[in-house]
């Protein structure tokens, strides 16, 4: 389960990024990625689409969200928290 | 379609393409039916000075927002900093997960127009032409006769009737009806407003709507000032309205992530996003000469106009592109960056849009940008996008006439990457001779404004 949700995180981050998904390591940061802040929010809307979860993410102050965009890993982990608390 | 269907269709659209259909109330009634020879535009004698520009000034101004629903309690909610913006209270409400913003609540349009009225106005068309009364009342202008054949109307809006759009589309998709009212074309359409403003008060040059999303109406009045400089038209009712408070209109914005879930603060250091509003404001921009000699009394000069495009990104804003509009602006007002005593920012809340206009303004006006005020008026009435430049002149007409300057409110910490005068939380009293109107659009557009005082 929690391989599954990681791998796609990561092909939804990777799409955006144009970039194939092994490309991807859990310490890079979407700017590492080429994501600006409006690829950013499209990630994020793709992400609660494919998992039918509602992320807390306002661009206008990423960082004081409590859903951490940092790095790949911490969206990974924010995301599996929130598909783990929908259940 | 069979032909017979296609026929039947363009039977109708030729019935609606007649002439006659008008509201119970409106404007003189006036038949230029077509092969009716006109009469000859009346003259407009040559400007005096050889520039073959014309002065333009402000003789009326009108408005209905979160703040008041006219210009003194508008202005008295300036000089106080109240603030407009509430939890919002419209059908689906509580699907949103942004419930705030500066509505006008209580909106009984039974109050203002009669029952037919009210099938074909949407309620961006209705606050438009109750802020359009009060600007010509002021005014103290008539049309009639050749006055209207060289008076016009150019407004601003982003959405138009978006209520009828929201309304229409939840009849026929979630109530799954398969009519909708005849009506609602000529009451979505962002045309409308400037329609019926130039039906109502026989206005019957130049009369069209510019869309450029949250610069709408800075473009719009821009755009009225050069007319009449030009002397293209001798009066132009300008300005401009929008009404999105509604389930669809903030649904769409919540998809951006730039909305605050709580406040406006513009230019603070916590500011966390824009919040929307909606209103109109209508000016009535005149010939000088022309509000001379009829002793009008004149609320403040139109000096300057310059729009430029970034050409760069949908929806992030380029320093560079604001601060030509604000440099074009000056530069066709003649006016000297030290002239300038305040400018009535854009200043949406947003983290992008603060820093990057206020480099602009520092890139602009160098040393002077220390010396200026530079205020926020959004903080109150809330972002009322294609409408928002012309409530927003409000507050330009009130520094320069009343020498008050609006505030902005919600001002809770500073910002090294927002370093001006922002006029934090309370109105300030100062004697100002020009001010500036920015206006920075989604899309990369920009539209600044530069007024003198009388």
């Amino acid at each position: 389960m929690t391989t599954d949700v990681h791998d796609r995180i990561i092909a939804i981050i990777a799409e955006q990024a144009m970039l194939d998904p092994s490309e991807i390591r859990a310490e890079m940061t979407p700017a590492d990625l080429g994501i600006d802040s409006l690829g950013m929010v499209e990630s994020i809307f793709a992400i609660e689409e494919a998992f039918d979860i509602s992320i807390p993410f306002n661009a206008n102050e990423p960082e004081k969200s409590d859903f951490d965009v940092s790095t790949m890993g911490s969206i990974v982990a924010a995301v599996e928290k929130l598909v783990a608390g929908k259940g | 379609m069979s032909p017979k269907a296609r026929n039947g269709k363009d039977a109708r659209a030729d019935r609606d393409g007649k002439p006659g259909r008008k509201p119970a109330k409106g404007g003189a009634a006036v038949d230029d039916g077509a092969g009716t020879i006109p009469p000859a535009a009346p003259v407009i004698v040559p400007a005096a000075g050889g520039s073959g520009l014309r002065r333009v000034v402000i003789t009326g101004a009108g408005t209905i927002n979160a703040l008041g629903r006219d210009v003194p309690s508008t202005l008295a909610a300036f000089r106080d900093g109240r603030c407009g913006i509430t939890q919002l209270d419209f059908r689906d409400v509580d699907r949103l997960t942004i419930q705030i913003g500066a509505q006008v609540h209580d909106w009984q349009p039974e109050e203002y127009f009669n029952r037919q009225q009210i099938l074909l106005y949407d309620k961006f068309t209705q606050f438009t032409l109750l802020a359009a009364k009060e600007a010509v009342a002021q005014s103290g202008l008539a049309f009639h006769g050749e006055l209207g054949l060289c008076s016009g109307v150019v407004l601003g809006t982003a959405g138009g009737g978006l209520n009828t759009w929201d309304e229409n589309y939840r009849v026929v998709y979630e109530e799954g009806k398969n009519r909708v009212h005849p009506f609602v074309v000529p009451k979505l359409m962002n045309n409308a407003a400037a329609s019926h403003v130039s039906m109502e008060f026989g206005l019957r040059g130049p009369a069209f709507t510019v869309a450029t999303a949250c610069a709408s109406s800075n473009h719009a009045m821009g755009l009225a000032f050069q007319m009449v400089r030009s002397g293209g038209a001798q009066v132009m009712l300008t300005g401009g309205a929008e009404a999105m408070l509604c389930f669809g209109g903030v649904k769409a914005w919540e998809g951006l992530r730039v909305m605050s879930r709580d406040a406006c603060r513009p230019f603070s250091a916590n500011r966390n996003g824009m919040v929307q509003g909606e209103g109109a404001g209508v000016f009535v921009f005149e010939d000088y000469d022309h509000a001379r000699a009829r002793g009008a009394e004149i609320l403040a000069e139109v000096v300057g106009f310059a729009m430029s495009a970034d050409a760069q990104d949908i929806v992030m804003p380029s320093a560079q592109g604001a601060e030509r509009a604000i440099t074009g602006a000056m530069r066709d007002a003649r006016l000297n960056p030290e002239d300038v005593g305040y400018i009535n920012a854009h200043g949406t809340g947003t983290a992008a849009n603060d820093k990057t206009e206020c480099a602009a303004v520092a890139h602009a006006f160098g040393h002077h940008a220390d010396r200026l005020m530079i205020s926020s008026t959004k903080s109150m009435h809330g972002h009322i996008i294609g409408g928002t430049g012309a409530v927003e002149l409000l507050a330009c007409i009130m520094a320069l006439r009343d020498g008050v300057v609006a505030p902005t409110i919600g001002y809770q910490e500073p910002d090294p990457e927002c370093a001006l005068d922002v006029v934090p939380n309370t109105a300030r009293e100062a004697s100002v001779g020009a001010v500036l109107s920015n206006a920075f659009a989604f899309g990369g557009l920009n539209a600044v404004l530069a007024l003198r005082r009388a």
